[in-house]
């Protein structure tokens, strides 16, 4: 479980936002939705404390990850995958050696077993015949597939999307989706993907956190989102082509 | 404030580097590499850079001591001793400071605006020994070999534009060059060099590690990288002649 404690960040005077707290549930899919630049990736980066906050908590399995020492916290990191943005994906090396990477680095499988996880982890992602490419050479799509097969190899308990259907085709997001579900699925995963974009909240996610205003403005599950007459809330989902209420 | 600010950062990023030394198999792999890109990948500049220094000196010196109170065999003297305490190491540095310094920084000021950064750290990876680490130990074990290569190229640059150009004879270039040869001038451009290629391998990383502000961050990163690089340089060129010679 992770529980997330008065947290509140700034960078320099600008604050992002205060006193935020709520709890994810082993197993749960949270979308995080709110407008551009209110915080959301802030947010995610704190979860495995790529960033820290000026005050506030964020607590796994009872423990906080900004009290770890930088050895504890890798350990501690590794129980995370996440799909950045952009995909991050390094762009010395092609799409297979991208997915291997983290084997390489921290198992001690052969070189059998790599080749063996790493298609595995395209055929999951729908790429299979992509290993050989160059980074270079992948669309915005298949970059985010890339992504989320790197992000799965080392089999994570939570898996962080930062804004996974972002610039994507509708036909392309929708294949994310479909992934995001499978994963948490397959996997058993603790999914939390930031989004503004409304049709993947409604597919993939169990529970939303709405930030606005420099704060957490709305909590609650996909249920009730829908029943929601918080007014920030109410506003940002139906300004969505898919008006939820309707 | 903001210089304050930024010398505790580069700090604690060097003590964090200090700190993943052990971690020689995270860096192994990317130290071979920058072995090649920073010193292999250099030679050819720096051979340009050595001949023509030597070539020039000889020319100018002669030029400057066209009179009959000193022997022609000074010229060797002079550009030889120059050659091996000053020019090859500095002009070395400032060059390497543009290619070496500047492809340091756009890696590392690319990688940390594409999020690669905070992949490598999301994945449980050290990434200033994976990154930073090799980065300044191929520049301190290198910069070194260059200075020697560039040293020696500026003798020989010197003795055959004096030759070519009829000044003096390349045996009384060599003559000069031997009479005013002290060993510790060696010693003391190699240890110049040593400190040049770790002054600009970690203000590069220092200025790409942190860069921010998409393109425009990389590009100013890339410049402050270059720029600092090349001023630190002729302060520690000035503070380890005032305190060795």
């Amino acid at each position: 479980m992770i529980e997330i404690n008065n947290l509140t960040k700034s960078f320099g005077k600008n604050l992002i936002w205060k006193d935020v707290s709520f709890q994810i549930e082993d197993g749960e899919t949270l979308a995080v939705i709110g407008k551009s630049g209110c915080g959301k990736s802030v947010l995610l980066k704190h979860l495995n404390a790529l960033l820290y906050p000026d005050s506030g908590e964020v607590v796994i399995d009872g423990q906080c990850v900004f009290d770890l020492n930088y050895s504890e916290l890798r350990l501690m990191r590794q129980r995370f995958g996440i799909l950045f943005q952009g995909g991050a994906l390094f762009d010395s090396i092609n799409t297979f050696e991208n997915i291997a990477f983290p084997l390489r680095y921290f198992t001690n499988k052969t070189e059998g077993e790599i080749k063996k996880d790493v298609e595995e982890a395209l055929e999951m992602v729908n790429l299979k015949e992509a290993g050989k490419k160059a980074t270079s050479e992948l669309s915005g799509g298949m970059r985010k597939r890339v992504g989320l097969a790197r992000a799965i190899i080392l089999k994570p308990d939570y898996l962080l999307y930062d804004e996974p259907t972002s610039g994507l085709d509708p036909q392309t997001s929708e294949e994310i989706n479909e992934l995001i579900v499978n994963m948490a699925d397959s996997f058993d995963l603790t999914s939390i993907v930031i989004t503004h974009d409304m049709h993947s909240v409604l597919s993939i996610a169990e529970k939303v956190a709405f930030l606005d205003s420099q704060k957490l403005s709305w909590f609650g599950s996909i249920d009730e989102m829908k029943k929601s007459e918080h007014p920030p809330l109410v506003e940002f989902t139906t300004a969505s082509e898919y008006k939820i209420k309707a | 404030m903001e210089a304050l600010r930024q010398l505790g950062q580069y700090t604690l990023l060097l003590y964090q580097a200090l700190r993943s030394v052990t971690e020689f198999s995270t860096y192994r792999e990317n130290l071979f590499n920058e072995f090649v890109k920073i010193g292999y990948q250099s030679i050819p500049i720096i051979m340009l850079v050595g001949v023509f220094t030597g070539a020039v000196l000889t020319l100018q010196t002669a030029y400057q001591l066209d009179t009959d109170l000193y022997p022609a065999y000074i010229v060797g003297s002079i550009v030889a001793q120059s050659v091996i305490i000053e020019l090859a190491a500095v002009i070395s540095g400032l060059v390497l400071a543009g290619k070496v310094g500047a492809r340091i920084s756009t890696e590392l000021g690319t990688m940390r605006v594409s999020e690669q950064i905070d992949a490598l750290e999301s994945m449980g990876f050290n990434s200033v020994a994976f990154l930073v680490l090799p980065r300044i130990f191929a520049g301190i074990l290198m910069f070194p070999v260059l200075y020697i290569i560039a040293s020696t190229l500026g003798i020989i640059g010197g003795v055959i534009a004096g030759a070519v150009d009829g000044i003096l004879p390349a045996a009384e270039f060599m003559k000069g060059g031997r009479l005013f040869f002290f060993p510790e001038d060696v010693v003391f451009g190699i240890l110049k060099s040593f400190v040049f290629g770790f002054v600009i391998t970690s203000i590069s990383c220092f200025k790409g590690y942190f860069a921010f502000g998409g393109a425009e961050g990389v590009g100013n990163a890339t410049t402050q990288a270059t720029v600092l690089s090349c001023i630190y340089i002729l302060l520690a060129d000035f503070v380890l002649a005032a305190i060795l010679l």
